[in-house]
């Protein structure tokens, strides 16, 4: 076991699949000799070189096109997107190309593309810089997601996506990069589709993504000295997303917090909040609550930014809200 | 006339060029006639008129090499080596199709043919035919790959990005313009003011050509040189063919945007009836020609009975091909 941080744990990800794979490749916006701009790819141009590490301009619709095509024709490129705000200048490229090719054309190629994004504010990046969008892609048959909440998961996913046949989009979280966690020597996987049960407990389930989840775990500790016993789940990834964990829990507990940075309106944990309610109506005791960004752009100024963003005392507040529901 | 024996094109290849433009008239006229009969759901862009550019230019290709193309994608497929039964069945929305009935005229595809699909967005090809240059460069096959596009698509922000980036990282990519004076219903003059799109290449430091787009040996000879350059190393080329859109943008499409006249000046400039009158003057028998016509229509009515005869998709197979199961290639 080494202690790495999450940054340390893409980069080694990346080593090991770029040393296992010739066919593997980087694309990406100074992703070079700059290292990235959140210093992931940091030393890979000395190790691999601009064969293989590629700037490219600041061209998002270029950069996921060749990739698709090199995707469709025997490459397995490894896209970064700075931001995952950007998307929203070659989302053309993601939702009707990479999700729809392999299904346009009856089945007839495999699309092994992954691309890297950023997620998430708490940095004063502003309301173009700072975007949760996942439910954008969720929405979106054709593309599998993760978002990593820790080290081990941010390697271990990785490297499951670049082996995957499919299109895998990986949302990292920006405050996690210098984040510390036992990551293993030897090289391992993580599958996708696989929650994680990250704590467990009998009286309410957090069901929480990316950063959450950590919000999560201090709430839990607080709640327990309140005598509340928090079952906290990290699905890993939305697409394919592990109901059955979730809905098990739910069982047990009877009660449901989704908890994720995104807006609250039209975001993941409506999705999950459904399936929920559907799949474990007659086990709920209590509505399931939903703690997110409430419905703004991100502001600047850290204290209005603190003012939209959720946090542990909004995970807490939720549960006593399920606890104190009285029907 | 075109002396045939004193050109670069040999009569091998000019009776291919004849063969092809014909195969995809015959089979864009036959898809016309079903579709007015019910027999083709969803819409329907022909290629009838702009046959010199997808046969010219795929002519000059190998087999490996890779293509892509627009929502007007039949005359591509054709002409890389796409048969009539498969497209014709994929028409008809049947499980026999290339693309098992889920792609439809605008996402026909045949990977093994080097042939990327289709694409029902304007401009999206463009960028994503700079992958498959990239695959090729980066393996180090002398492969090249072409972006077919029309003078619409120019203006979009896939045009520009994807030729700044072939330009910069050399790729072997070739962007075919087909020019053919309107961007679906809005006319060249009033969606750009440029006449001429290859002088957007300047801006890239891109090779230009500009060909008239119903001389398919023109056609053949431009692509010729551009994929000799892209091949040997020396990057992409921007050949805009100019040409002409004789039915509408779409199957049905009233087009108040133009005179007929204008229609039947284009007429006069068929393509195929050019090179079929060149070819005869140089000495090859009508009968011989005829006889290639006859083998098209025999294979139309065969494909035509194919689609007919083929089952439609099943209904459970409607989410199939989503993914490629991992298990599929472990």
């Amino acid at each position: 076991m080494a202690l790495l941080t999450y940054r340390e744990a893409v980069r080694q990800a990346l080593r090991e699949e770029l040393l296992n794979d010739e066919r593997v490749i980087l694309l990406g916006e100074d992703i070079a000799e700059f290292g990235g701009t959140f210093k992931v790819t940091l030393g890979l141009l000395e190790e691999f070189g601009p064969r293989r590490i590629r700037n490219t301009p600041i061209s998002e619709t270029a950069i996921l096109g060749a990739a698709v095509g090199a995707a469709a024709t025997g490459l397995r490129p490894i896209v970064e997107i700075m931001y995952g705000d950007f998307f929203a200048v070659a989302m053309d490229q993601v939702v009707n190309q990479a999700a729809k090719m392999r299904y346009m054309f009856g089945g007839k190629i495999s699309l092994p593309l992954t691309i890297r994004s950023t997620m998430g504010g708490r940095r004063s990046a502003a309301a173009q810089h700072s975007q949760c969008l996942e439910a954008w892609f969720m929405h979106i048959p054709g593309i599998k997601i993760a978002m990593p909440s820790n080290p081990y998961d941010a390697k271990g996913l990785l490297k499951t996506a670049v082996r995957d046949p499919n299109p895998t989009l990986i949302f990292e979280n920006k405050m996690l990069y210098n984040v510390k966690g036992e990551v293993p020597d030897a090289p391992y996987f993580v599958p996708w589709g696989q929650a994680k049960v990250v704590r467990a407990g009998k009286d309410v389930t957090v069901v929480a993504l990316s950063d959450m989840v950590d919000f999560s775990l201090k709430a839990a500790e607080q709640l327990e000295a309140e005598g509340i016993s928090v079952e906290v789940i990290d699905p890993r990834t939305l697409v394919p997303l592990d109901i059955e964990t979730i809905v098990r829990s739910v069982q047990k507990t009877g009660r449901l917090v989704v908890a994720h940075e995104a807006c609250v309106t039209g975001g993941v944990g409506a999705e999950i909040a459904a399936q929920v309610t559907y799949r474990a109506f007659d086990y709920l005791v209590a509505p399931v609550e939903r703690v997110g960004a409430k419905d703004s752009p991100i502001p600047f100024s850290p204290i209005l930014e603190r003012a939209i963003l959720p946090d542990d005392q909004d995970v807490i507040a939720a549960v006593h809200r399920t606890l104190d529901y009285a029907a | 006339m075109r002396n045939f024996l004193n050109s670069h094109i040999s009569i091998e290849i000019a009776l291919q060029l004849y063969e092809t433009m014909q195969r995809i008239r015959q089979f864009e006229l036959t898809v016309v006639d079903l579709f007015a009969r019910g027999k083709i759901p969803g819409f329907l862009h022909t290629y009838v008129g702009e046959e010199a550019v997808a046969a010219g230019v795929c002519a000059a290709l190998r087999p490996d090499d890779y293509i892509i193309s627009t929502h007007r994608g039949h005359g591509h497929l054709i002409a890389k080596g796409g048969r009539f039964d498969l497209m014709m069945a994929e028409l008809f929305g049947r499980c026999t199709g290339y693309c098992k009935g889920k792609g439809g005229s605008m996402h026909i595809a045949e990977p093994d043919l080097g042939m990327l699909g289709a694409n029902a967005i304007v401009g999206a090809g463009i960028a994503i035919i700079n992958g498959a240059a990239l695959t090729a460069q980066y393996l180090g096959l002398d492969r090249v790959a072409v972006a077919f596009f029309g003078d619409g698509a120019s203006n979009t922000g896939a045009f520009h990005e994807a030729l700044n980036l072939a330009s910069v990282w050399n790729l072997p990519s070739i962007f075919v313009c087909e020019n053919n004076g309107y961007a679906e219903s809005t006319p060249q003059r009033q969606h750009q003011k440029i006449k001429d799109i290859v002088v957007r290449a300047v801006a890239y430091d891109i090779p230009s050509v500009i060909v008239d787009g119903n001389d398919v040996g023109a056609v053949y000879l431009a692509a010729q040189e551009a994929i000799a350059r892209a091949r040997s190393g020396g990057g992409p080329t921007l050949i805009e063919a100019k040409t002409y859109r004789w039915r509408g943008h779409y199957e049905g499409d009233p087009q108040m945007y133009r005179s007929k006249a204008e229609i039947e000046a284009w007429e006069q400039k068929c393509p195929i009836a050019r090179w079929r009158n060149a070819l005869i003057s140089s000495g090859i028998p009508a009968a011989q020609l005829d006889a290639i016509d006859q083998c098209i229509h025999e294979d139309l009515e065969h494909a035509v009975a194919f689609a007919e005869q083929s089952p439609f998709p099943d209904p459970a197979e409607a989410r199939a091909d989503i993914f490629t199961s991992v298990s599929e290639v472990a």
